[in-house]
């Protein structure tokens, strides 16, 4: 019924004696999903990387151009599964601008407050996979103890642990939970307490240090040209950040900082996300005691109709910026779609900075790249 | 746990004890005790493709861990695991590798569909042109866990009946084996 | 710098273009050929754009559209470049040299929608199989296996 894919078609460019090429994935503990990488080495030294994507394309943007405006943002959810607020966010807010809907302030508020949670539950998540696979067990329960207490916060309010359809355009699909203020705070308080534990089990840890520093250097007109964002480009001094830029909701009336490092190695990048981190926390500090009373969701039709012309609007997701790219003849449905994801452009950086190091050093480099494969394959 | 009581009764040890001074003899039949050893010793696969591989790493980790009935290490080998439980879409492109890999495991083996994806397609049904519409297109399938994503104590109940299936003897692979001989 | 300032310099590369400004940014089409010195000029000269954040392909129904979404690191301004295709063969020059992000992208659209691609260093399918019939993303793609209908 399905034809045998010959993984290793391409034999003609097995180069000098001594070279081997072998295949890392689809089915890999360490590559976070199906990622098929295709490694020439020579010894241990890497030659090239050449990454196969599509074991996971689900022809989403071609499912879009048949689902209505209201439908087509719970389909973002399941692409990067990580940040599905943050996706389906970038979503509403495209509708919105479309056809101009007022969003009141009550529920730009809250989905502020929620976007910053999945920020930290995705880093949380990241921090633990990235330490396990470079040998570390044990910050792999410690993060999930802090993400559970989000999912926890997640299930009360939107009724749902990942794929949370809780953001409609012109707001929220309805009002919180009456506890969702004191766990949440209950939840930074813990945060606080526990934070110190990564910097003395992962950070100040010397084998850690030693294995990410200095390995796998980006420079920042390299990130620029190959167009990365989000904390990969950050960590090489390219400042990007979404909601400093282009700032939307309610990001230009709360005080945080952009985390910016200037080395570009793996150590970096790790760096940039445990402050973010940080800094998401604070965030929430300034808006979780302040929610405005009133509606959560603005008047819509039931029909969305948007009108003739293109829409693009950008959303800083946990990996970087997520594009939606809408082109609409006037109908219900969407002419074309266009995700602009993160995780793609930052793929294309693997050959380019593991070329040339060890096995063990590529996996801390892909560790810190944070790659969601069904984001890249959409 | 209610499959075991409606059909076998209710009994915590495959065998009957009879006390004798100086120790015990137990009688019961190779079968049972081979398969109450079998199911409580399942060893996964990690075999992730997409959302469900999240909820399933939620399961291994301390709040709703697993190794507690016996799924001690997730082994990243198909040689060294029982159970391969498919967490996620399975599209067009990665079908052969799944069969492959479920060719490269030993006998006895068995398979869990985890989520709306691996049962039918799920979401992804209508106007897809790259997607499987279930995975049991491809391998047999022994539990279905409806949900999107199921839930960690969805993902636990479905071990706990994939145990008693086995020491009932009403796996797939049990079923054909007692037909051929 | 302003829309008309950028048209006027615009104008002076590819003298054909012509401009849209209903949208958000401005639209400038140009002819598939010129497309290649206008593109460097914008890199590398006054404008200094260098940060290419989308490239994707529209099909309207009698022609094909690629658009490319530019921007700045150091003004944040954005324009937004199109140009037409013919649907029965549809070639363009790569704009991989001047920047790098365009290598995998470009080749997303070529398997996707047919367009090929000029002087593009390594040009085969990315994300479909290899031996996958058809233009997906077109709108006279149709697989009754799958039911697709649109």
């Amino acid at each position: 019924m399905y034809n045998q894919t010959e993984i290793l078609k391409d034999t003609s460019e097995l180069g000098a004696e001594g070279e081997l090429v072998i295949n890392m994935g689809p089915q890999h503990p360490a590559t976070h999903g199906v990622l098929h990488l295709v490694v020439t080495l020579n010894g241990e030294t890497i030659k090239k990387i050449e990454p196969h994507l599509g074991y996971i394309h689900r022809s989403i943007e071609k499912m879009c151009e048949s689902l209505t405006y209201r439908q087509f943002i719970y389909v973002t959810s399941r692409m990067d599964y990580l940040s599905s607020h943050i996706n389906n966010l970038g979503c509403a807010l495209l509708v919105e601008k479309g056809m101009a809907i007022e969003v009141p302030d009550r529920a730009k508020y809250v989905r502020v407050i929620l976007s910053e949670l999945t920020r930290i539950a995705s880093h949380e998540l990241w921090l633990g996979a990235m330490a396990m696979d470079l040998g570390a067990f044990t910050p792999f329960f410690y993060a999930f103890r802090e993400r559970e207490m989000i999912t926890d916060i997640m299930e009360d309010t939107c009724g749902a642990r990942l794929t949370m359809n809780y953001i409609v355009p012109g707001g929220l699909m309805y009002d919180i939970h009456p506890d969702f203020q004191k766990k949440v705070k209950a939840f930074i308080t813990q945060f606080k307490s526990k934070v110190n534990e990564y910097e003395d089990l992962v950070t100040n840890n010397v084998i850690f240090q030693s294995r990410t520093k200095g390995v796998g250097i980006l420079s920042a007109e390299d990130a620029i040209s190959y167009g990365c964002t989000g904390p990969v480009a950050r960590a090489s001094g390219v400042s990007c950040d979404i909601r400093k830029i282009y700032p939307y909701e309610v990001y230009d009336k709360v005080e945080f900082d952009e985390v910016l490092e200037t080395a570009g190695d793996s150590f970096a990048r790790y760096m940039v996300r445990v402050k973010e981190m940080n800094q998401s926390i604070r965030i929430i500090e300034q808006l979780i005691d302040n929610i405005p009373e009133g509606d959560f969701v603005g008047k819509t039709k039931n029909v969305l109709k948007l009108p003739k012309g293109e829409f693009y609007t950008r959303v800083e997701t946990a990996r970087g910026e997520l594009g939606v790219f809408v082109v609409s003849e006037g109908g219900t449905t969407p002419h074309r779609i266009k995700f602009r994801s993160p995780g793609f452009s930052n793929l294309s950086v693997l050959n380019h900075i593991a070329a040339g190091s060890k096995i063990g050093d590529l996996m801390a480099s892909m560790g810190t790249l944070d790659l969601v494969i069904p984001d890249i394959d959409r | 746990m209610e499959l075991r009581e409606n059909i076998a009764g209710n009994e915590p040890f495959p065998g009957i004890v009879h006390e004798t001074p100086g120790g015990g003899i137990v009688v019961s039949t190779f079968d049972s005790v081979i398969n109450w050893a079998r199911s409580n010793s399942l060893w996964p696969l990690s075999f992730a493709t997409s959302c469900c591989g999240i909820e399933m790493m939620s399961t291994a980790s301390a709040k709703y861990d697993f190794s507690r009935f016996g799924f001690e290490v997730a082994r990243a080998s198909p040689r060294q695991a029982d159970v391969i439980i498919i967490a996620g879409t399975i599209v067009n492109k990665m079908a052969p590798v799944l069969k492959r890999l479920y060719d490269q495991m030993a006998d006895p083996k068995y398979v869990i569909a985890m989520g709306a994806c691996a049962i039918s397609g799920g979401p992804f049904f209508y106007n897809t042109y790259s997607v499987v519409k279930g995975a049991d297109h491809i391998i047999p399938v022994d539990v279905y866990i409806p949900g999107c994503p199921p839930r960690p104590e969805a993902l636990l109940h479905s071990l706990i009946s994939l145990q008693e299936k086995i020491k009932l003897g009403m796996t797939r692979e049990q079923i054909r084996g007692e037909f051929k001989g | 710098m302003t829309n008309e300032e950028i048209k006027e310099y615009i104008s002076s590369i590819a003298p054909a273009a012509s401009f849209d400004e209903t949208g958000e940014w401005l639209n400038v089409i140009i002819e598939s050929t010129q497309l290649k010195p206008t593109m460097a000029a914008l890199r590398t000269g006054k404008m200094q754009m260098n940060y290419l954040f989308c490239l994707t392909c529209v099909d309207f129904k009698t022609h094909l559209t690629m658009v490319y979404h530019l921007s700045a690191t150091t003004h944040r301004q954005s324009i937004v470049i199109k140009s037409n295709l013919n649907r029965e063969q549809a070639v363009i020059e790569t704009v991989c040299d001047i920047w790098r992000t365009a290598e995998f992208l470009e080749r997303e659209v070529f398997e996707m929608f047919g367009v090929d691609f000029t002087n593009h260093p390594d040009l085969r399918k990315l994300i479909l199989e290899d031996d996958f019939k058809g233009y997906p993303l077109r709108k006279d793609f149709e697989d009754p296996i799958n039911m697709i209908k649109l």
